[in-house]
């Protein structure tokens, strides 16, 4: 089986390695840096020990996660894990000890009856507002907004659902859904308002983004589900469209919903068991409060600029270090 | 066409109990009744459309579903007190330390010590290393170049976690899947009860399951061992079994009449005769486990599945391509490592193996090469971290601009070709299936079930097409019924397509081969951001997936059928001066009736297979439930329900082609195994019976 091309080949394995190897070598000896390590362990009594932090699966959450994590390990020595999980699973979590913050909620009754105190086993607390405000509705890309003015009102959205038809509305506008994890009556008020439209759903926020971008790009006609902040609205502002103003009450039975969503004040959700212990980053989470455009800032990094999110979480706390003295009070 | 009857001995029948197989009918018969059934269904809509479809608005859930949910609930309720828990909490307690432990050593750093016990030198170095013991130098070379990439490309990390998991994952389905696989070798009773309990964990969509394992076994790598322990373990089972089975009875008899017990047959005869087919079950149990790795990282799981994830969170196409493409050099250095090392040992047993002095002699050098790597990476930094490159960046952003440049050259022509299908295919057929009553439909697809398989496939059909109707989501259930078979026609277009071709031409099926591998390897997270940018969120764009995942296999099956007829029938027809349309056509095609049969197969259920990932691309229905049921607990039992219809749909269309093809069900080994990953029910089968 020996054939004089398996010398060839080996011998090329070989320099591979080697090349990699010594272009890799010069990086110093690991015994003195152990030593160093274990001297420096032995100086920092830990204070924060390990920070569970959920990451969420939009950009947004991402950044705010980074942030507070970032400052978490570098001003509290605190050994962060991120722990990258849908928000049901995150609030599981909670009792089990695997997860300790939710940095932005945006709102779940029924997560909380099952785990806030009052309704259900109160191992989630509600650690208070986070800064961000959360604007969720109907929303048109800004070419569309600009030509047809008039279309940022609801009342006139049914004159044009003969343009917002698609392949998939049966002859009827299309309204494009959201990701199924988000809060959405959009059939209903549909109904309600007898509107012309079908809801379709775009399955996932991916979906939607490609579907916004491209709709941009070759001006077509698309009104969906979105919502701010986002880093995508720096890439394209999309323009919200008017739904009867939203009262106390008005979507409290799913069914009969015919107003506009509510601003939601996103909120930081931790484990009950973590809040009560002596972790340092509890304070620092307590005190945790950014704004939209903070977010938007980190967001447009990780997204539009590719860095990644403990780089990107790096150099805005760099930029911000005043906000971030504040939140360590 | 005459069929003699195969003898006993050469084809054991699987199912015993099963009734002998309908009397052959002529291919054209069929199609008469058929276009009956479905002249008449036209009717019975054009006069009752619209009415009682049982159509559920999108995020509404009936009392059904809303009991199901009671069921998680009631299970996350009592979770500081159900002893069941208690239990599987501590194992994955074990199951976390351990895959902490072995990242310790290899992957992250071992504190106090700044790196890894081993640093990428010497893991790259013990990797090579095995691939040598085990198979041969090609595969060391492999090996050795398969990891070097992952670090090359930026994603060492990752990549070694993944093979953690997966290696984690495979031991445990070795140790739980053996026993049942010799009970399902061994007994026919064990191998139709598990055979059911295998369909299921095969085709229940992994968003069902995901909530439950992590209330079990919390988040993280348990969850990911879990979850992928249940989809890979049944590749083992059925093709071990079949293995086991397949021992021919008179070596067993002959051994038996020696006196020997139960324990003596099963390790001395049993096992090690059926130990090439064993090989084949894991090899396809690891390329299972492997295919689990970007559904793991959605409860957090290590491994190359989250880089994956986060490039579609910023809907960043290269930046998810890139590890995508390390997923699939994975699969292939671990497929062929398993590949040659089976066929090394088969040599070895006989007696062969080369030389055994030069083999020594090389394993010796490369040992104590192995262990100057490893003591260097345990001394140098530089040897123990893998040095940063910017090349995967690099091929990231030049994935972006082919893309952008696909999208904007081909945007509108994409545009043009989703409208054609949904007009003219798409809709017609939506409408009569899903906008017809639902007890019309009913009754029309059992028809066309007796019509195609006769009175098996009649009983298979009812039963599937009431639990579908009894899960309350029949008009969901209807439409993704329709993507599925117009996704499958157009996979079949392709498979007729290009399996002549390759099996026409040699040259092309050794360029096509890779390629297709790599269609059924990649993960299809990679692929929805193009497909969306090309098509919008629409159900063409799932019907687009699913055939980027499912034409594979059916292409090579359609090449491996043709390529099987024989060639003096061939030569006969082309010495009475047939063009080569004719030969096609007239020979080719219609004698390798059973191999398009069973692409057609194949084709329905790997597509189905795709249907959650539909849900993520706008096509809605039964894939979007199962992902709503993820997303949102309180919707939990929607998903489960959503997630039992798409079982129930699977097996009908699997019981229906298979009672058109006469193909006995049995889990034997595919003709090319390799890349089979995702098998959602069984194999193809023998295929020998269909090529009668």
């Amino acid at each position: 089986m020996r054939t004089p091309r398996s010398r060839g080949a080996r011998i090329g394995a070989v320099a591979a390695v080697a090349t990699l190897a010594l272009s890799a070598c010069g990086g110093g000896s690991i015994d003195e840096q152990t030593q160093a390590n274990e001297e420096q362990a032995a100086e920092s009594g830990g204070e924060c020990g390990d920070l569970n932090m959920a990451v969420n699966p939009w950009v947004g959450y991402e950044a705010s996660a980074y942030v507070v994590g970032t400052v978490a390990e570098q001003e509290l020595g605190c050994n962060v894990e991120y722990k990258e999980l849908k928000e049901d699973v995150s609030w599981q979590g909670f009792g089990t000890g695997e997860v300790d913050v939710v940095i932005e909620d945006w709102g779940h009754p029924d997560l909380e009856k099952k785990f806030f105190a009052e309704q259900g086993d109160g191992t989630a607390t509600d650690f208070g507002p986070q800064g961000n405000v959360g604007i969720i509705g109907w929303f048109v890309p800004p070419w569309l907004a600009e030509e047809h003015p008039d279309i940022l009102d609801w009342e006139n959205l049914n004159k044009y659902a003969d343009e917002f038809a698609t392949s998939e509305s049966g002859g009827q506008g299309q309204f494009l859904g959201a990701d199924p994890s988000y809060v959405q009556f959009d059939e209903a008020i549909v109904s309600n308002l007898d509107l012309d439209f079908k809801v379709v759903f775009s399955g996932s926020e991916a979906a939607s983004i490609e579907a916004f971008r491209k709709a941009e790009e070759n001006k077509e006609w698309v009104i969906g589900y979105w919502y701010e902040p986002q880093y995508f609205n720096a890439e394209v502002p999309m323009q919200r469209v008017a739904l009867p103003p939203y009262e106390e009450g008005c979507q409290d039975d799913p069914e009969t919903v015919a107003c506009d969503y509510p601003e939601t004040e996103l909120k930081k959700i931790v484990s009950t068991e973590w809040s009560e212990g002596d972790s340092t980053a509890v304070d620092l989470v307590q005190n945790f409060t950014w704004t939209n455009e903070d977010q938007n800032v980190v967001a447009g990094y990780i997204a539009s600029d590719g860095m990644s999110p403990e780089d990107a979480a790096a150099k805005w706390i760099d930029e911000n270090q005043d906000k971030v003295d504040a939140w360590l009070g | 066409m005459t069929t003699t009857a195969p003898a006993p001995a050469v084809r054991k029948p699987v199912e015993p109990g099963a009734e002998p197989p309908p009397p052959e009918r002529s291919s054209v018969s069929r199609w008469i009744p058929a276009a009956v059934v479905i002249g008449v269904w036209i009717v019975a809509y054009l006069l009752l459309e619209g009415t009682d479809t049982l159509a559920l608005p999108g995020v509404a859930r009936t009392d059904l579903h809303d009991r199901l949910t009671e069921f998680n609930n009631d299970l996350l309720a009592s979770r500081d007190t159900n002893p069941v828990m208690q239990f599987t909490n501590s194992i994955s307690d074990l199951l976390r330390s351990l895959f902490e432990w072995v990242q310790r050593m290899i992957v992250v750093p071992n504190p106090p010590r700044p790196v890894p016990e081993i640093g990428w030198l010497g893991v790259v170095a013990i990797a090579t290393y095995i691939g040598l013991a085990i198979a041969n130098w090609r595969i060391a070379v492999l090996v050795c170049l398969s990891f070097l990439s992952f670090g090359v490309l930026g994603y060492w990390q990752d990549s070694l976690d993944l093979l953690i998991v997966t290696g984690i994952s495979v031991a445990i389905v070795i140790v739980l899947g053996m026993p049942l696989a010799v009970l399902v070798g061994t007994s026919t009773r064990a191998n139709r009860a598990i055979t059911v309990v295998l369909d299921l964990m095969q085709t229940m969509p992994t968003f069902v399951y995901l909530l439950p394992v992590v209330l079990f076994f919390g988040i993280g790598v348990s969850a990911a061992v879990v979850s992928t322990m249940i989809y890979a373990l049944p590749p083992l089972v059925r093709i071990a079994g079949f293995g086991i089975r397949e021992v021919p009875t008179a070596t067993i008899e002959a051994t038996d009449s020696a006196g020997q017990t139960y324990w003596q047959r099963l390790f001395k005869v049993q096992l090690p005769m059926a130990r090439k087919t064993i090989i084949v079950g894991l090899n396809q149990t690891t390329l299972a486990a492997l295919s689990m790795a970007t559904l793991a990282a959605f409860v957090n799981g290590p491994g190359l599945g989250k880089p994956v994830l986060a490039g579609l969170r910023i809907n960043d196409v290269g930046a998810a391509f890139v590890p995508g493409v390390l997923i699939v050099v994975m699969a292939v250095m671990l497929d062929r490592t398993t590949t040659a090392a089976s066929e090394r040992s088969e040599k070895v047993a006989r007696g062969g193996g080369g030389n055994v002095r030069q083999r020594r002699v090389l394993l010796a050098v490369g040992g104590v090469g192995t262990l100057v790597a490893v003591y260097l990476s345990r001394t140098y930094i530089g040897l123990a971290e893998f040095p940063v490159y910017t090349i995967g960046d690099r091929i990231a952003t030049w994935v972006n601009d082919v893309m952008d440049w696909v999208t904007s050259t081909f945007g509108g022509i994409t545009g043009a070709f989703k409208d054609l299908v949904t007009t003219w295919l798409l809709n017609p057929m939506q409408s009569l299936i899903a906008d017809s009553p639902w007890y019309v439909s009913f009754v029309a697809i059992a028809a066309l079930a007796f019509v195609f398989g006769g009175a098996r496939a009649l009983v298979s059909s009812l039963v599937c097409l009431t639990g579908i109707w009894f899960f309350d989501l029949w008009h969901d259930a209807m439409i993704t019924l329709t993507m599925t078979l117009v996704a499958t026609v157009l996979v079949m277009v392709l498979a007729l397509v290009f399996g002549v071709w390759m099996a026409r031409d040699r040259k092309v099926d050794l360029g096509i081969r890779p390629l297709l591998d790599a269609g059924q390897t990649i993960p299809p997270f990679v692929y929805l951001i193009p497909v969306l940018a090309l098509f919008g969120p629409s159900r063409f764009t799932a019907i687009v997936a699913g055939v980027v995942y499912a034409a594979p296999a059916a292409i090579k099956l359609v090449a491996d059928g043709v390529k099987g007829v024989s060639p003096t029938t061939i030569e006969a027809g082309r010495s009475t001066g047939q063009t080569t349309w004719q030969e096609i056509t007239k020979v080719q095609l219609p004698m390798a009736k059973g191999s398009l049969v069973l692409a057609t197969n194949q084709g329905l259920l790997y597509v189905l297979s795709m249907t959650v990932i539909g849900g993520l691309v706008g096509a809605g229905a039964l894939g979007y439930d199962v992902v709503y049921g993820f997303s949102r607990s309180e919707a939990w039992g929607k998903g489960l329900a959503a997630g039992i219809t798409i079982v129930l749909l699977g097996v009908m269309l699997d019981r229906i082609t298979r009672a058109a093809a006469d193909v006995r069900r049995d889990d034997g080994p595919g003709p090319r195994r390799a890349f089979h990953t995702r098998l959602p029910i069984g194999f193809p089968g023998d295929r020998k019976v269909v090529e009668t």
